[in-house]
Order: structure tokens, then sequence, then C-alpha cells
């Protein structure tokens, strides 16, 4: 039962990478694309649009199929914490675009969540298996899971922050009469929308992300006797989150604004990708739950 | 000033920044401004996240002592270079520490001048209203016909102070006008967001000082009572006084693990760990209790918590003539997931030599290749427990404390096991085995299981916790509360109608400005009992 489950689990998540793909695919052409073919580009970002929410749909499932196979949340293990973090990265992308159109930013969205299912699926794998009693708590359902959804909104952050400073170049190179190859930006807001853009989302991120520090302190006191040991985990969120810091006294220093709080914002994401990564694989310390 | 000069909503400063003649106080005042700038406090920031990066790259002596042990050993060059930078212990260094300080000392110098202004703030009356609202955001314009002007203005007051805004009336030349402010919350905030860091340091300072906590093995039908001697070790806080020690006492009923059985891709691994304890306070009845992983047990101002077990084989050893001269059950170290443990016993006394004997445990024992054993299983289901025999100086009166984990071979012979004629010795429970040069006898009675203890008492977590919530009210409060302004403006036109003006202005970033206005304008005409069109 359990093994069936986790199979059509994979099988699913499978499903979702290759729609992905595509979108990704026909995101990077529409962005890429010059505003004068504005016509067949905007119908390709329209479908790209339209896939996504089916990978996320499939990618949904697969979750869920996972988490009845092992009886708890999904997001226990390394290859599960990065199924369910991609979800709520894409998750968070498409819900942003209820609100605000930031279609634009697909591309990117799409790009890092194949990158990270594809670490998954085929370096993480693990199979379900019972959690050790040290998981056993529902600060594991909240602490991770608000993790994820800061993960989720610095990506976005992060995304628009890059295409900020693309947008940027660009400005600068028209205002100079310069050429420029990055014409397919012409259709996205300026860069200084595109920053409001980036500054709204990864505001949110932060809160999550305090929370996020609060709420495993509070559960390593329960867990581990102390709820600050400077374990390499809570190293690496105490950096992620004085950057974060740092950015938003960025936007509002004079002279900092713009480019400058920009590259933080990409330093912070860069410091969330690392500790996902590199720090659960290579580091040793206390969060020794990667499963690998 | 308000905020620090290089704030982004300040003005421009005007004077260059550093005088070349300042006398020393205005040298003072130079650096002082320096040091609250927001651009200094971004920099700081920026270093400590940079400077605590070392402290994941090195073992730390606060959190993986062994570590730093190991490290030592396998880097004898660098190691004590590193030391000396104080790349082990990062985080009590002198470098993160003054950037800490630094950054806390320009929080104080920042928020204290804030707090006054926003006092001031807001006990203010909202400002007069600007001559050309057309030039301001949000700006947006109706004409009404048949209203008094007078109403429109006192409906718009009314809708305004509804929304939370404080109103204030100025009259000009040919318009009569409101002036509404808002949003002092998210000031508030912030304020008590950089305070509440400043409360969670003080908090986490204290804490350390005079908090303790010590760690004791103890293993079934043993108990311990909370005295400084009961620890195997123990670290007090800087102002640490034995007072502090709450008497009461912990007697291990029970220690149960629960093994999975039918997942077959997990096998034999824990699943749960239970230690039934039975506790008892000063003249009071003692209760039974629990302690597991995640629920630690609150007591007596402790906290008690369950951080390893293992198995302590019940042995008894004795001398040629049949008298006990050891009988004790020994804690044994875990060395692997099947629980393959590993344990010491000393005698210094009673037999003609000193004898140490390094023993093996195997919960299920099973025969590898090379005559070695291991064990498959973590529970005890096939048990076996070896000991191999030295004799010789245990180097006990050195006066150098030796741990009970280890057996310093030094000035010992072996006598049996791998480079030696004879076997090791081996026994299930209830089994003996004879020592070799007739030295005695070995049993294992029995085998049960310890569990280790950390016993922690900081009297200010509590507060750390408090301190850090406010942070995170004080953070939302501050960045999703808008601060605004809004005036309305009421004029007569030609026609004999009204043209109301509105408009607003943002304090900080405001994404729902205009649409707060349109809000405004249409709570409006409803109250005036007119329709949207
Ligand atoms: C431990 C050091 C500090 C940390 C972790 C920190 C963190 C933060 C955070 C997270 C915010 C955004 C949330 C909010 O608006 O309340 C913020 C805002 C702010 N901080 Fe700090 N801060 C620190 C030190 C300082 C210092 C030293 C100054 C003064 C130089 C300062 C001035 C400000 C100001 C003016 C804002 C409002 C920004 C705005 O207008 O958007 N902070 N700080």
């Amino acid at each position: 039962m359990t093994d069936a489950l986790s199979q059509y689990s994979v099988l699913s998540l499978y499903s979702a990478m290759a729609v992905y793909a595509i979108a990704f695919v026909l995101f990077t052409i529409d962005l890429a694309g010059k505003t004068t073919e504005g016509k067949i580009s905007a119908r390709f970002q329209r479908i790209a649009y339209a896939l996504t929410w089916v990978g996320f749909a499939l990618q949904l499932t697969a979750g869920i199929l996972r988490g009845v196979a092992a009886h708890r949340v999904p997001w226990a293990n390394m290859y599960e914490f990065a199924m369910t973090g991609t979800l709520i990265i894409t998750g968070v992308f498409l819900v942003a675009n209820l609100k605000w159109n930031l279609r634009f930013v697909g591309t990117f969205t799409t790009g890092l969540v194949l990158i990270l299912l594809g670490l998954a699926a085929t370096r993480y794998y693990v199979e379900v298996v019972p959690l050790p009693p040290a998981l056993q708590s529902y600060w594991l359902v909240i602490h991770v899971f608000v993790a994820t959804l800061g993960t989720g909104f610095f990506s976005l952050g992060f995304s628009l922050s890059v295409l900020q400073l693309l947008q940027q170049r660009r400005e600068v190179a028209v205002h100079d009469g310069k050429k420029t190859r990055l014409t397919g930006l012409v259709k996205l807001p300026d860069a200084v929308a595109l920053e409001n853009y980036a500054y709204r989302l990864i505001i949110i991120g932060f809160i999550f992300w305090t929370f996020t520090l609060i709420a495993g302190a509070i559960w390593a006191e329960k867990a581990w006797g102390r709820y600050w040991g400077w374990d390499t985990k809570e190293v690496w969120t105490f950096i992620i989150w004085t950057i974060y810091a740092g950015y938003i006294h960025a936007r509002a220093t004079r002279g900092w604004r713009g480019t400058r709080s920009a590259v933080l914002a990409l330093v912070g994401f860069g410091a969330v990708m690392f500790n996902f990564t590199i720090v659960n694989i290579f580091f040793k310390g206390l969060h020794a739950y990667s499963g690998l | 000033m308000s905020r620090p000069s290089d704030h982004f909503d300040s003005a421009e400063p005007v004077a260059p920044a550093v005088n070349p003649k300042l006398s020393i106080a205005g040298y003072g005042r130079w650096l002082w401004s320096l040091l609250t700038s927001m651009r200094t406090a971004l920099v700081l920031l920026l270093f400590l996240a940079i400077a605590a990066i070392p402290g994941s790259l090195f073992p730390q002596h606060s959190s993986d002592p062994n570590g730093v042990t190991q490290y030592f050993a396998d880097n004898k060059d660098l190691a004590p270079i590193l030391d000396k930078f104080q790349l082990f212990d990062v985080y009590s260094s002198v470098w993160f520490s003054a950037i800490y300080i630094l950054l806390f000392i320009s929080l104080i110098g920042c928020v204290i001048p804030r707090t006054k202004h926003h006092f001031d703030a807001l006990r203010a009356r909202p400002p007069r209203t600007p001559v050309r609202l057309e030039r301001l955001p949000g700006f947006d314009e109706r004409e009404f016909g048949g209203v008094d002007a007078e109403v429109a203005l006192a409906s718009a007051a009314r809708v305004l102070k509804s929304q939370r805004y404080r109103v204030e009336r100025y009259d000009r030349d040919g318009a009569i006008t409101i002036s509404a402010e808002r949003g002092y919350m998210r000031e508030t905030g912030n304020l008590v967001f950089h305070f509440a860091l400043l409360g969670v340091l003080i908090a986490v300072g204290f804490g350390s000082g005079f908090g303790y906590s010590g760690q004791r093995v103890i293993v079934e039908g043993q108990g311990f009572s909370n005295t400084l001697l009961a620890y195997d070790s123990f670290n007090p806080g800087r102002f640490f006084t034995p007072t502090e020690l709450e008497p009461y006492s912990l007697t291990l009923d029970k220690f149960t693990t629960t093994y999975e059985q039918k997942n077959l891709n997990a096998i034999g691994q824990p699943t749960d760990y239970l230690a039934n304890v039975t506790a008892q306070l000063r003249d009071e009845k003692p209760f039974a209790t629990t302690i597991k992983v995640n629920e630690p047990l609150r007591i007596a101002g402790t906290d008690v918590y369950l951080l390893g077990n293992g198995y302590a084989p019940v042995v008894t050893v004795r001398n040629p003539a049949g008298k006990v001269i050891f009988h004790d059950a020994v804690p044994f170290l875990p060395q692997d997931k099947n629980l393959t443990s590993l344990g010491v016993v000393k005698l210094p006394d009673g037999l003609p030599k000193q004898v140490g004997m390094i023993g093996f445990f195997y919960p299920t024992v099973q025969d590898s290749h090379g005559g070695m054993k291991v064990s498959v299983y973590p529970d005890l289901v096939d048990p076996l427990l070896t000991f191999n025999i030295y004799v010789g100086d245990l180097g006990l009166n050195e006066g150098v404390p030796r741990s009970i984990y280890a057996l310093d071979t030094s000035k010992l012979t072996k006598l049996t096991g791998i480079n030696t004629t004879l076997e090791s010795l081996e026994m299930k429970p209830g089994q003996s085995a004879t020592m070799p040069n007739g030295l005695g006898t070995v049993t294992l009675d029995k085998v049960v299981r310890y569990a280790s203890l950390d016993v922690h008492h900081d009297p200010t977590q509590g507060w750390v916790l408090f301190f850090a919530l406010a942070a995170l009210g004080g953070l939302l409060t501050s960045l999703f509360i808008p601060r605004r302004r809004v005036w309305v403006s009421v004029a007569p036109t030609k026609n004999k109608k009204i043209l109301v003006e509105y408009a607003a202005l943002a304090r900080g970033d405001d994404p729902t400005l205009v649409a707060g206005v349109q809000a405004i304008i249409a709570a409006h005409i409803r109250d005036l009992g007119l329709t949207c069109d």
C-alpha cells in the first residue's frame, strides 16, 4: 500500500516536471521575444501560465500521495522538503499572479523549480520511512512549512530583482542611446516598479522567515534542550535573516535603493539556496535529517 | 531629527559631512552621527552576516567540542593558528562581539531620538493642508450639486474618523479643508521591533549568566538528586551560585525504545523513546511522570531533557575465592545504529594486580567474516557481552581525571583477544566466564537500559521568547500598517455646486495608497446620500 502510493507519487512528480519543462521553454521564448512579435509570444506566455497551473496540480497530487503513504506531512527529509518547497514556490508565483500580472517571472520560477526537483528526484530520493523521535512534533508541521513559505516569497523576490537589474541596464543603455540586447524587457514594468514588487514579496518572506527563526528556537528548546546553540543550520538561518534585514535597511537608505539593494536580494536568496543544498548535505550539525 | 539623515525619506543633507577644523566635541558628534546612520547600521548588519559564516565551517567549542578536538588532531599546524583568531569560538569572539555591540549601540543611538520624535508626533496636529492638492499622489476630484459645503466637509471628516484618521480643520481663502493622518502604529511598531531586539540581546545575556546545565547518566532503577555532586558534568553560568539548585530527585523506573517492525525500508529504526520516571520535590509526595524527546519534564524551575540512551550490562566480578569485588550496571556507549556498544570496567582493588576490561555489547549478535561480531538489530534479541582483559597499572593514581568510558592501556598488558593467545571472554545474560591467569570470574547478570539526561535552568528564556514575539508583532505592524496623510478640500464652483478635492501622501512604502483614496471617495459619496457615478 505504502509502496504503491509512493510510486504513484513519484510518477505524478515526474509528470509535473515534464509539464514545467514545457512551460519553462514557452516562458523563456516569451521573455526573450521582441515586442513587435508580441502577439505570438503573448500567446506563449498564456499557455505557459496555464501549464504551470497543470504542473502545480500534478505536483500537489504527488505531495499528497507521499503524505498519505507516510501518514504524515510530506516534508520530513530532503527529498520531501524539496518537493513541498518547490510546490510552494510555484504556488506563491501562481497566487501572486492572481493579484498582479507577474507572469513574466515564470521563466525563473519554473527554471528554479525544475533544477531543484531534478536534484531532489535524482540525488535526494529516499523511500518512505517513519519519523525519528526528534521529528515527532507539531513544530515540524509549523516550522518547516513556514520556512518553505518564506522561501517561496524570497524566490519570487529574487526573480524580480534579477529582472530589475536587467531592466536597469536596459534603461541606462536606452538613455545613453546605446544598443542593448535586452529589448525583450521593453514590455515589462520599469525597474522601479519591479523593485517595488520585489520589495513587497521579500518583506512577506522576511516575516515568515522571522517566524521560522522563532519557531525553530522554540522547537530546539523542546527537542535539544536549548533554544539557540549556533548549530550550522541555526547559523545559516541567522545569516539569511540578517542579509534580508540588510536588504530592508538598504531600501530605506539613500544611495542604496535600486541596484545595491537588488544585489542584496540576490545574495540573500543565494544564501537560502546554499542553506538548503550545501549546508544540508555537507555541513555537520544537529539538523541531520536529510535522510541521506 | 527623527530618522537618520541618510534615511531615504529624510531631506538631503546640505552641509559637508565633516568639517576639517572640528573641535573634540564636534568630532564626537560627527562620530556619533556616523555610527547612528542608516548606512552604518546596514554595513554592520552585513558584517554580522559575514562574520557568522566561519562558525559553520569550523567546529565550535560551544556546539561540538569533540569536533574541535578532532580538528586539532587532524590539523596539527593549522588548528592553533585558527584558534588564535578564535575561529573555534566565533560567537563569543572579540570580533563577532565587537560587531554586534557596535550594531546595538548604533541601534540605541538611532531609536532613542526617533522615539522622542514619535511621541511628539503622536501629540501633534495633522499638518496644514497644502495649497495645490492636484500635485499629490492619489489626487482626485468630484463635483456635487445640492450639497452644502459645510455638510460635505463634515461628512468627509466623519468618513475619515471612521477609518481611524486623526482629523484637523484648516480653512483658507476660497476653500474649507480638512487634513487627516493615520498609521502612527507603523512607527510605533518599528520602534517596538528595534527595542525588542535589544530586549532579546539583554535577556540572552542574563540567561547565560545565571543559568546552569548539567548532564547525568542514569540506569534503570537508579535515581539522582539535583545537587552539584550528582552530575557527571556541570556547566554553570558566570553568576551561578549553588543555591540556585532546587532540591528534587528523579528515579528512572523504566526506559523503553520502540522499533519499527513493519516498514521494510526502516526495520529497526527507533520510532519512540520513553523514560518512565518518579520525581520527588522536597517535602512532597513522589509522583510518576515521563520524559520523551520533544517532551521534556519541567520541574522545579528546571527542564529535564532526554538526550541519549543505551544499554548498561549489569556485571559482577568475583575474585578466585568467590568474593564479589565489583557489582554494577555499566553504561556502554552505542557505536552504530544497531547499538553495538563499547564500555569499560576498571578494577583497581580486590585482585593481586589492577585489572581493566574493555567490553563490547551486541544486543543481537551475529558472526561476520573474519571472526568479527556485529549487532544486526538494536533490540535485545540475542544479546552477547565480550570482554578483553588487561592487567597492570590503570593510571588512576596520577590525579588526572579519567573518563569512565575509556581505558588508558599504555601501562597495561593485554591478556585476551586479538594479538594474544587467548579468546575474549563471552557471556550471555545469566552466564559467567573465567578470567585468565586465575584472576577470577565475570558474570553478566542481566542487561538494563540507561538514559542520559540533560538538566537546564535558564531563568530568562521566557523573556527571550516574549521579546522575540514582540519583535515579530512590531515587524508586522510596521511593515503592513500604512502611514498616510489625506486631505479633503471643499470649494464652491461658479455654477452653484461644490468641488471636492481629495489627495493623499504616503510615508514609507504604501502600495495601496491610490486605492485607499478611491475608497474614501466612495465612502464619502455614500455618506452624503448620493450615488456613485
Ligand atoms: C540589530 C540591528 C538591527 C536589525 C536586526 C534591524 C532590523 C530591521 C528590520 C527587520 C526592519 C524592517 C521592519 C520595520 O520597519 O520595523 C528595520 C527597519 C528600520 N530600521 Fe532597523 N535594524 C537594526 C538596526 C537599526 C539601526 C542601528 C538603525 C538606525 C541607524 C535602524 C533603523 C531602521 C529604520 C529607520 C527602519 C525603517 C525603515 C523604513 O523606513 O522602511 N535599524 N530594521
